[in-house]
């Protein structure tokens, strides 16, 4: 699929010339297009945006619903409160997200790079803005080639203004999710921003007015990983946008009256709207190219020109090498879906997906550290028995407020000595120094394992246990 | 600071980080172009005999990032300490940076101390928030000695009964934090001899009613009276103005057992020259500073006494 590899002649070196291994970047004006997949990424545009934009706002419990509290380590989402402990749930998120990055891709090739990519999402965002301020890709065009006029300027500035308005909309709720965004507007609306919410949403604007704006298909062609990587996944089997060189050769331009076949002619008219609408730039009837996003802009465009001739559609359509080949029908395409390496990533995302939740149910809304007190190993108190000193870390993970039960066992006699039962605030820490004493005569001198049971008063459900040791000199 | 003896070494690594850098600049411009023969679009790499690599150009913008963190090297190396022992014109130091943040904390948190720095200490003891401030400080400054409970250990006195080596007095207590204590007890060892140690120690363990050899003790009384009373007290009561224990209320900071109180009399305690290795309170004056101590001094007199730290000490 990648052509920076081929044999090539190596020819003897004859009139050498200096050639730059660097070259100016050719604008791209893709065409606008309409059609059933264009529809579903408007689609997907709108509710990625949609959440994006909106979860900021939502509250819960009197608070925000989904708060990334850095300052104090705390992450809110909906009923859930994360601690930095929780990270594995993160890691889970993003082993999740990967395998399912691997299983799409498996199936039917770039479907994330065509329709959910923050790249493409908002690039398709700034090409509408765009299309409503200058126009179409012909127009476009021609007013770029022509001189500058004052018109012109201000449809520029028009474009770019309304380019950055959405760029700092887009940083400010990014940084709404990490600092309660009501308290925000009104520092935004006050000037009042802080040093570090400005850099934030000037960077993450600066970001989207760049990628989107100015970067757009750069960003997959030269920077993306997962566009290099993704070939990793493919296989003879997997969909991919890609024309059909056996119907659509030889192409050639025709009125719509001649019959191709009296002139010789496959059902490529040869129009270059496929080429035109590619926001890539580049011709799909070249075959799989590594820049090629995915998006299906062609094939809504193709579909068009197709449905004017009097043609079937899908002369470019989702198809795979192995059907393109073989003349396999759809039916026998969908067949080979279930391939073991469709069967195995599915299988390894369930399982993610299943124990990240398992894990999500089970988890408990406290946490317990023991830190033993390593300045005395040992005390002897009154009445002859043996006492060691813990320092035990409370963190109470759940948002209300509850008193805390402190037990020992692992040795005869083990009692907590003195206070035992301590009150937290809701999503609050308490560090709590403990005694714990067992009668001289129970425990041989040496390490003793024992365990720590800390519950909740009135809800048995929250209790954990926390292993340490009890020392006797 | 002088790393080395010879300022060569500031120069020597000056210009190879100078030269380094503009080699890196000529190597770019050298391999942003190649030269290739007129007919064939390759870079001219050849693999295995015959496979070659198109020219597929990269965007130019990509060559400006090279060159645009070449300048930020040179503007870095100006602005920041790089240069051999060039300070760089921003005197930009760790040290520095370290101190900056130590003062935003002292603004940050001074007026909290000094709300209570003009307190009476039994009034702050009584000052829930106070008290928790002061437990915070106690865990992170005091309980490596003292325990998380202050309760104390082997050597280490205990900070939660009404027995003071110096006194319990609130003030008192602070002198200790500030100034520390370093109360020593001399190897009397040489001096009595084994059998007067023998003697001396159960006299000392007749004082709190424990078991003893009363025939030594009957001998040791007399050693007591011209050794130990001088600090202990002719009653064995102790002395808080040396910060001498008083050994007649059963408290024992290094073990109250026979074998104990002989090692305590034959070596001493505190830090002496036959015990490498002991510790004494240390001064916290300048460590934590007067409004801190402050606060602390009244954690822990709250420790023993609850009535005064109101309802509850927790």
């Amino acid at each position: 699929m990648n052509d920076t590899l081929k044999n090539v002649e190596v020819l003897p070196r004859r009139d050498a010339v200096e050639e730059p291994l660097y070259e100016v970047r050719q604008k791209i004006y893709p065409r606008a297009v309409s059609g059933w997949f264009a529809r579903w990424r408007v689609a997907l545009v709108l509710a990625t945006q949609l959440v994006f934009y909106g979860t900021p706002w939502l509250e819960w419990n009197a608070r925000q619903a989904v708060l990334f509290d850095l300052g104090a380590r705390k992450f809110y989402v909906f009923g859930l409160v994360l601690w930095p402990q929780d990270f594995i749930y993160l890691t889970l998120l993003l082993v999740i997200s990967a395998l399912s990055l691997f299983l799409f891709t498996a199936v039917a090739g770039r479907l994330w790079c065509g329709y959910a990519c923050p790249q493409t999402v908002y690039t398709e965002i700034f090409m509408w803005i765009e299309r409503k301020i200058e126009g179409d890709r012909q127009r476009r065009i021609r007013r770029d080639g022509a001189p500058l006029t004052l018109g012109t300027l201000g449809l520029k500035v028009a474009k770019h203004g309304l380019w950055i308005a959405l760029s700092l909309w887009t940083g400010f709720t990014f940084v709404g999710y990490f600092t309660p965004i009501r308290e925000l507007t009104q520092e935004a609306v006050a000037l009042a921003l802080g040093p570090w919410e400005s850099f934030w949403v000037l960077f993450y604007g600066f970001a989207t007015y760049g990628n989107a704006g100015w970067m757009r298909e750069q960003v997959c062609k030269y920077m993306c990983p997962y566009a290099r990587f993704q070939s990793a996944m493919f296989d003879s089997d997997t969909l991919v946008i890609t024309y059909d060189p056996a119907r659509g050769e030889p192409r050639g331009g025709r009125s719509r009256s001649t019959d191709p076949k009296a002139k010789g002619l496959g059902d490529c008219v040869d129009c270059g709207i496929c080429v035109q609408v590619c926001p890539t730039g580049i011709d799909i009837r070249e075959g799989l190219q590594y820049e090629c996003i995915g998006c299906a802009a062609c094939i809504d465009g193709c579909n068009q020109v197709m449905k004017k001739m009097g043609y079937r559609p899908g002369l470019i359509r989702y198809s795979t090498e192995n059907a393109l080949r073989n003349r396999w029908k759809p039916a026998q395409v969908v067949k080979r879906v279930l391939r073991p390496r469709v069967i195995v990533y599915t299988a390894i995302l369930w399982t993610v997906i299943l124990g990240a939740g398992v894990a999500l149910w089970l988890r408990v809304p406290l946490k317990v550290d023991v830190i033993r007190d390593r300045g005395s190993l040992s005390r002897e108190v009154e009445g002859g028995m043996v006492e060691n000193v813990y320092r035990l870390q409370i963190m109470n993970a759940s948002e209300s407020p509850r008193v805390f039960h402190v037990q020992a066992a692992g040795l005869p006699t083990l009692q907590v000595a003195g206070e035992s039962f301590f009150a937290v605030e809701g999503a609050g820490t308490k560090m709590v120094p403990v005694r714990l004493r067992v009668d001289s005569g129970e425990a041989r001198p040496g390490s003793h394992r024992i365990e720590f049971r800390v519950g909740a008063v009135g809800d048995p459900a929250v209790a954990v246990r926390e292993r340490s040791v009890f020392l006797v000199r | 600071m002088s790393d080395f003896a010879s300022g060569f070494w500031d120069l020597y690594i000056g210009i190879i980080t100078i030269a380094g850098i503009l080699a890196c600049a000529v190597l770019l411009k050298s391999m942003s172009t190649h030269r290739v023969s007129g007919e064939s679009d390759t870079t001219g790499h050849t693999w295995d005999e015959d496979l070659g690599e198109y020219n597929n150009p990269l965007p130019r913008w990509w060559i400006w990032l090279f060159y645009i963190t070449i300048v930020f090297g040179l503007v870095y190396l100006l602005l920041y300490p790089g240069l051999g022992s060039f300070a760089g014109s921003l005197k930009w130091t760790s040290t520095g940076e370290y101190e900056t943040e130590v003062k935003q904390a002292d603004e940050r948190y001074g007026p909290l101390f000094q709300k209570y720095a003009s307190q009476d200490l039994r009034q702050v003891a009584a000052d829930p928030e106070a008290r928790a401030i002061g437990q915070k400080l106690f865990l992170n400054h005091c309980a490596q000695c003292h325990g998380s409970d202050a309760a104390g250990g082997r050597g280490f006195p205990n900070l939660t009964d009404h027995n003071w080596l110096y006194g319990g007095e609130p003030e008192t207590i602070k002198t200790t934090i500030m100034n520390g204590r370093n109360g020593v007890m001399p190897a009397l060892g040489p001096t009595l001899g084994e059998s007067g140690t023998l003697d001396a120690a159960n006299y000392v363990l007749s004082l709190s009613g424990a078991k003893h050899d009363a025939a030594r003790a009957a001998r040791g009384k007399q050693t007591f009276a011209t050794v130990c009373a001088a600090c202990h007290g002719a009653d064995g009561k102790g002395n808080q103005a040396l910060g001498a224990p008083n050994l007649t209320d059963n408290i024992w900071e290094y073990g109250g057992s026979l074998a104990d109180i002989v090692e305590t009399v034959t070596k001493g305690r505190g830090v002496n020259a036959l015990t490498p290795g002991a510790s004494a309170m240390p001064a916290h004056k300048d460590s934590l500073g007067e409004a801190k101590v402050h606060i602390l001094a009244a954690y822990v007199y709250s420790l023993s006494n609850p009535r005064a730290a109101g309802a509850s000490a927790r």
